[in-house]
């Protein structure tokens, strides 16, 4: 049984209450910050405990604040990004229903290591629930003394606003986030400046998931040595992974970093295996944006070793035979998915979330989506296969923001994993249409290591 | 800090302030190694990064951190830093990104180059000329759009804009208030004055020299001429509202439009107000100065007067001026 420490008391009925997250311990690290540490002390612990950011890039989120500028006179901004767009993500969502004090205390203990007096949680817009019950919580916590002028007694201001989103995928993308913020467009800036120089109004700024604040909360509460020993190697504490799918236990689990994916899949303390005894055939580890991956190479390392729910193992052996921890989405698909349709079906969503301030992105998912959907419906051709290959190449590391690389890496991983499958599209026009491809050898152990590319 | 920092740009090294990009920066050696640029424009704040067919690779990325830069960058949103050195013709990587760029702006195109009016003096023209495929490899229908006029005096026919923003921000920054911006986004996104609110701000025709492609055209010379049939003349007049400092286009007597003056890189020198550019299109409004200088790889100039003038290898060799002799006299006469 893996640690929990987001969602232990998640069962606890009224937990969102602050009444019942104060009897369960709540605010303890709010107290513990504000009373005895320096902020300069909370942003170590943090750094030491090698807590890595869990919106998607892994970035040390320690280190992320240490390069936070702080010019004398000029305000500093903590902006929560809980824009959770991304197609099999739905982690922050299910955190910030059921237990939202767990992100405020984050949010406060954050903020005061940043020195930010005013801080905004930033949720997508079509989550007006989780809105709603944000907003009630932080009034509970502003009525005792949690939020506002002088918290705890400590000295310390923080107002905490929660901003609905304008309703795009791209708000996500944290400069675009600050734009939509100021009640602009949510076009991404072109960086640098980055957002720890200039971000929110032009003042330094940090921006981190809900899942990184959240998990700040334990960090304080028990020290950076005891989260440390979570883990394995540089992937450090617990993760939240939101599993969809053909799973027969979909839904949101916390798991110790390094847990097999085998184990995540077929135990029966995780998804408890593929639902209606059907086969694996691919995953997708880390939401829509990461490389797709087949089943063999989704459970097995290149060299056969088990591949771990681990930032590192999951992106083992670049992008030839890994992928990416990502934001935590973990798509399963079984033997009777097509993966030609769900490489249009995200290609048709990243069409369709593209701000279309940069050309390549904007006109290359377009271009993508077109050509898919023709390989789907049986009009495809032979060349289309790598007309896709070359037009993700030309979208990928060209674009303003991570959006068009995001949108390359499903397809160009697609192709290079399932290439029979799309093969048999264009051979099979009719018959695609009807049956499904099936598993073909993606299930079998790799006979050995190839690298492609 | 105002020491000079050296970069290097395709192996010519040059010295500039602090907080230059490197597009500018290759502007200041000139020549080839300058990235073409379809949206920056160095008359309005806050342009460029958009289009990225100024991508550049940065192989060195300064003294202090010699490390090269992992991706591709937007020349004109980068600034260099001393010792940094960046590839750009010199680069295959860079070239096949960038033709890539350009098959992407190509793509929802109409290549109604023959009806277009921008036709010859079209920077998008230009970077398809050098960079682009002789095919397309794009087999659907493209995005269209109704035109919209913006007033009575300019037409934005949006299904050749490529979104660079330049009229955006010309809207922001140039005319006081603005009435112009981008509606949707992705693919279908659109430059959209709100419910086709006139622009009748007194300088909202810079938006038509700003503008890269043929979206934003003048509708007093809408379908008029081919700017390649058409004489350029520099002129004068004393505007209250504006420089005065225009450009006309004469086809025999009649002055068929005014624009403003543009440098070599097709950004104009000063903005000027509408009057000038609509209503003065008499040669008595004016006051000529002489026929602007177009660069001979332009279309505009194969027709015309703008230099029998030997290159000046010629006439520094002697031994060649006298082989040229004729021709010489011929020019001096002229």
């Amino acid at each position: 049984m893996g640690r929990k420490l987001l969602l232990e008391h998640i069962n606890v009925p009224g937990i969102h209450t602050l009444d019942v997250y104060r009897q369960k311990g709540g605010y303890r690290a709010v107290e513990k910050a504000l009373k005895t540490l320096t902020p300069d002390e909370v942003v170590e612990e943090v750094k030491k405990s090698g807590l890595r950011g869990r919106g998607g890039a892994g970035f040390p989120t320690g280190m992320k604040w240490s390069f936070l500028a702080k010019p004398e006179g000029v305000a500093r901004y903590l902006v929560c990004n809980a824009d959770e767009s991304e197609p099999g993500t739905f982690k922050d969502r299910y955190l910030m229903t059921h237990i939202p004090h767990a992100l405020i205390e984050g949010m406060i203990v954050a903020s005061y290591a940043l020195g930010a007096k005013t801080s905004y949680i930033y949720v997508r817009g079509e989550m007006m629930p989780q809105i709603r019950i944000l907003e009630r919580a932080i009034a509970e916590a502003k009525a005792a003394g949690l939020l506002g002028k002088n918290i705890l007694g400590s000295g310390y201001d923080l107002e905490l606003y929660v901003q609905p989103g304008g309703g795009a995928y791209i708000c996500g993308e944290e400069t675009a986030l600050l734009e939509s913020l100021e009640g602009k467009r949510g076009n991404p800036r072109i960086k640098p400046p980055f957002p720890a120089i200039a971000g929110l109004y032009g003042c330094p700024t940090v921006v981190n998931n809900v899942e990184s604040i959240a998990a700040v909360v334990p960090i304080i509460n028990e020290g950076a040595d005891e989260y440390m020993k979570i883990g394995i190697g540089r992937s450090t504490g617990t993760k939240l992974i939101s599993a969809s799918g053909n799973l027969v236990r979909p839904g949101v689990y916390e798991i110790e970093l390094g847990l097999p994916v085998e184990e995540f899949i077929y135990s029966d303390e995780y998804c408890g295996g593929i639902a209606n005894g059907k086969r694996l055939k691919a995953t997708v580890a880390g939401g829509s944006s990461v490389p797709v991956l087949p089943a063999n190479l989704s459970l097995k390392l290149a060299n056969g070793d088990p591949r771990l729910m681990s930032y590192e193992s999951l992106s083992e052996g670049g992008f030839a035979t890994g992928t990416m921890m990502g934001s935590g989405g973990f798509i399963a698909f079984d033997e009777d998915q097509c993966i030609v349709r769900n490489t249009w079906n995200f290609a048709r969503f990243y069409h369709h979330e593209s701000c279309g301030q940069c050309s390549p992105c904007r006109e290359g998912t377009g271009w993508m989506e077109k050509v898919l959907h023709r390989l789907e419906y049986g009009h495809g051709k032979m060349s289309d296969i790598d007309l896709l290959v070359d037009v993700s190449k030309k979208i990928e590391g060209n674009t303003i923001c991570p959006l068009g690389d995001a949108a390359a890496w499903p397809v160009a991983s697609a192709i290079r994993h399932f290439r029979d499958e799309f093969e048999w599209h264009v051979k099979e026009p009719l018959k695609s249409q009807e049956t499904n491809y099936g598993i073909a050898m993606y299930a079998e152990p790799i006979a050995k290591a190839v690298t492609t590319e | 800090m105002s020491e000079k920092v050296k970069v290097t740009i395709d192996g010519i090294s040059v010295e500039v302030e602090p907080g230059t990009t490197i597009l500018n920066a290759a502007r200041q050696i000139g020549g080839d190694i300058v990235p073409p640029a379809m949206c920056y424009y160095s008359k309005l704040a806050g342009s460029g990064g958009k289009c990225r067919t100024c991508i550049v690779k940065v192989s060195k990325g300064s003294e202090k951190d010699p490390r090269p830069m992992p991706k591709l960058v937007a020349s004109c949103r980068t600034t260099v830093m001393d010792g940094m050195e960046v590839q750009n013709i010199t680069s295959p990587e860079v070239l096949e990104a960038r033709s890539g760029v350009v098959e992407m702006l190509l793509i929802n195109h109409p290549l109604d180059c023959p009806v277009c009016d921008q036709a010859g003096e079209c920077d998008l023209q230009n970077l398809g000329y050098e960079h682009g495929l002789q095919k397309t490899r794009y087999e659907f229908e493209r995005r269209t759009f109704e035109r919209i006029d913006i007033g009575d005096k300019i037409q934005l026919h949006m299904n050749r804009c490529i979104l660079c923003y330049r009229c955006v921000f010309t809207a922001d920054q140039i005319t006081n208030k603005r009435v112009h911006g981008i509606l949707n986004r992705g693919d279908h996104s659109e430059i959209s004055t709100y419910i086709q609110t006139a622009v009748d701000n007194d300088f909202s025709g810079n938006v038509i020299d700003v503008c890269p492609v043929g979206a934003l055209t003048d509708k007093t010379f809408r379908f008029k001429n081919r700017v390649w049939f058409t004489k350029p003349v520099d002129a004068h007049r004393d505007c209250p509202a504006c420089s005065g400092k225009v450009t006309l286009w004469y086809k025999g007597e009649n002055v068929l439009r005014v624009t403003a003056r543009k440098d070599i890189y097709g950004e104009v020198e000063e903005f000027i107000c509408n009057t000038c550019r609509f209503e003065k299109k008499a040669t008595a409004d004016w006051t000529l100065e002489h026929p602007t200088h177009i660069s001979d790889a332009s279309v505009i100039s194969s027709n015309h007067y703008e230099t029998m003038i030997p290159l000046p290898v010629i006439q520094e060799n002697l031994h060649l001026q006298e082989a040229n002799r004729v021709e010489l006299e011929k020019t001096a006469k002229l």
